[in-house]
């Protein structure tokens, strides 16, 4: 029972975590009909920076956070600027193959920088102060997980749903040309969408890598890649399909882990995608294809 | 208030419009009417700035509009309701004349003109919540011109308000058009249905392959022989 309450935590936690990386996944589709494959290399970039800040410059970690966090914006926008905009009107194949250019070229980047050897995540000593529930122990920062990650989901719906600045999002990802007509600016939308999607993963960077004892440059595909199956499984497009997706693929994970198949708990989640993209490929709260013209 | 002068636009290698003048005089509905692929819409989307001008220049109220971003067009008072009606399916009605005010700041001239367009389309006040997607034709129809007119714009181009409508539906449009011509804006149409454009017009272009071809008085060229020949279908 003890155990069992305690893979529930854990499962919580990281899902939690998937969600946040899902929804810059799940947004940036929603605006550019794009896979941006770099958001895994973003996030990892996101842990390195937090490295710099807190190892390198001895900075306080509450301050290297907001650094981090961004720097990673920055990170962000500025990939969008140079390796998306340009081909904002060419086939839809090519900017796709850019982002995949993009992520190789920060994995590459990362090792040429940083070198190959893994390096140890600064530890935020409040975060791994030990809590007990009964019987069952667990680090601060995998209670604090899913609560930070809530208030964002709950943030950003909000923002979505009831600003203008959120319409004008909406807008945006139907129609191009007529939400020019509006005189909103379309390039203005799609960059604070990057900023976002990257201020998410690089909150999601922190709860991720803290109880983790290391950071590399491939750190970041293979959960990037997970929460693209989320953001699938959720319905790419839609931000509370994104947190399910990301709730769900956590969860079966640490199940997983839990019953002794640790070694296919990632083969799993692949599994997930395909049987996703077979029966249901609109995911769970995916937009319909047909609509009333 | 707006001139164009010698707009060339291309798509690619196609010289789509060659050489348009037109001057649009203040107080009235002016009309483009032509066949398919003349290059009306083309004319509309130039003075956006949604397509690139190669030579030529437009200007407003005196003012050299050729080279701004549509934003700042949109700012000048320029609001292009486009073909198709392109509401936006997923906002709710509310939502989609809120975008239409997209660029204004003064709540109270928001707030009397979101009245406005109620008053001059009851239906939207009903459907005030409801997804767009969700309308029928007509409804979309105004509601995309309600939206363009929550801008508050000085000229109004309309590109095929009619197009794809019942009959009745289509009468409605048209007289709403003259209304909102009553309260002080200027309206450039574009239209199919020449006979009905021409009726409610002050004065018409008629367009061919990317050229002016006449322009005079609506009345005139409802009576002039070619045009009632190509378009009338007399």
């Amino acid at each position: 029972m003890t155990n069992f309450l305690q893979y529930i935590l854990a499962g919580i936690s990281i899902g939690s975590i998937y969600a946040l990386i899902a929804i810059g996944y799940t947004m940036v589709y929603g605006i550019l009909r794009l896979i941006n494959f770099a958001h895994g290399d973003i996030f990892m970039m996101a842990a390195y920076f937090m490295i710099f800040a807190m190892v390198d410059f001895m900075i306080p970690w509450y301050i290297s956070m907001f650094i981090m966090i961004i720097a990673t914006i920055v990170l962000g926008v500025l990939i969008e600027k140079i390796a998306y905009k340009p081909l904002r009107t060419a086939p839809r194949m090519s900017i796709m193959i850019s982002a995949i250019g993009v992520s190789y070229l920060l994995q590459n980047l990362a090792t040429y920088l940083f070198s190959a050897l893994p390096k140890q995540y600064p530890s935020i000593p409040i975060l791994n102060t030990t809590v007990h529930f009964g019987e069952a122990s667990t680090s601060l920062v995998t209670i604090l997980t899913p609560i930070i990650c809530v208030g964002c989901v709950f943030g950003l719906l909000a923002l979505v749903k009831y600003t203008k600045v959120g319409m004008a999002m909406r807008a945006v990802s139907k129609d191009f040309e007529t939400a020019q007509l509006m005189g909103i600016q379309i390039n203005n939308i799609i960059s604070l969408t990057f900023v976002i999607g990257c201020g998410l993963a690089a909150v999601g960077s922190i709860l991720y890598f803290t109880p983790r004892p290391s950071v590399f440059p491939l750190a970041g595909s293979l959960p990037g890649l997970k929460c693209f199956v989320a953001a699938v499984f959720g319905g790419i497009g839609s931000i509370p399909g994104a947190v399910v997706g990301g709730f769900v693929v956590g969860m079966c994970e640490t199940f997983m882990k839990a019953v002794g198949l640790s070694e296919f708990s990632d083969v799993f989640t692949f599994v997930l995608l395909i049987i996703v993209l077979m029966f249901r490929p609109t995911g769970l709260f995916g937009e319909k294809m047909a609509e009333k013209v | 208030m707006l001139k164009i002068e010698n707009v060339h636009v291309y798509y690619g290698g196609i010289h789509a419009l060659r050489g348009i003048n037109m001057d649009v005089e203040d107080g009235a509905i002016i009309s483009l009417i032509g066949a398919n692929g003349a290059g009306k819409s083309t004319t509309l989307k130039s003075i956006m700035s949604l397509v690139n001008k190669t030579e030529g220049t437009i200007t407003f109220n005196g003012k050299d509009i050729t080279k701004m971003g549509t934003r700042d067009i949109v700012k000048e008072g320029i609001v292009l309701c486009p073909e198709g009606r392109r509401v936006f399916p997923d906002l709710t009605v509310a939502e989609n004349l809120i975008m239409g005010s997209y660029l204004r700041k003064d709540k109270e001239g928001i707030k009397k003109d979101t009245e406005w367009v109620y008053e001059l389309f009851p239906r939207m006040k009903e459907r005030e919540w409801q997804l767009a997607g969700t309308l029928s034709g007509g409804e979309q129809q105004m509601l995309a011109v309600g939206r363009a007119l929550m801008a508050k714009p000085k000229l109004l181009m309309l590109d095929e308000p009619s197009l794809g409508l019942a009959p009745l539906v289509i009468k409605d449009i048209f007289s709403i058009i003259k209304q909102i011509r009553e309260s002080g804006v200027n309206v450039l149409l574009i239209e199919q249905n020449a006979k009905a454009a021409l009726e409610i017009s002050d004065f018409a272009y008629v367009m061919e392959t990317g050229v002016v071809t006449m322009s005079g008085k609506g009345k005139d060229l409802l009576n002039d022989e070619r045009v009632q020949k190509a378009y009338l279908g007399e």
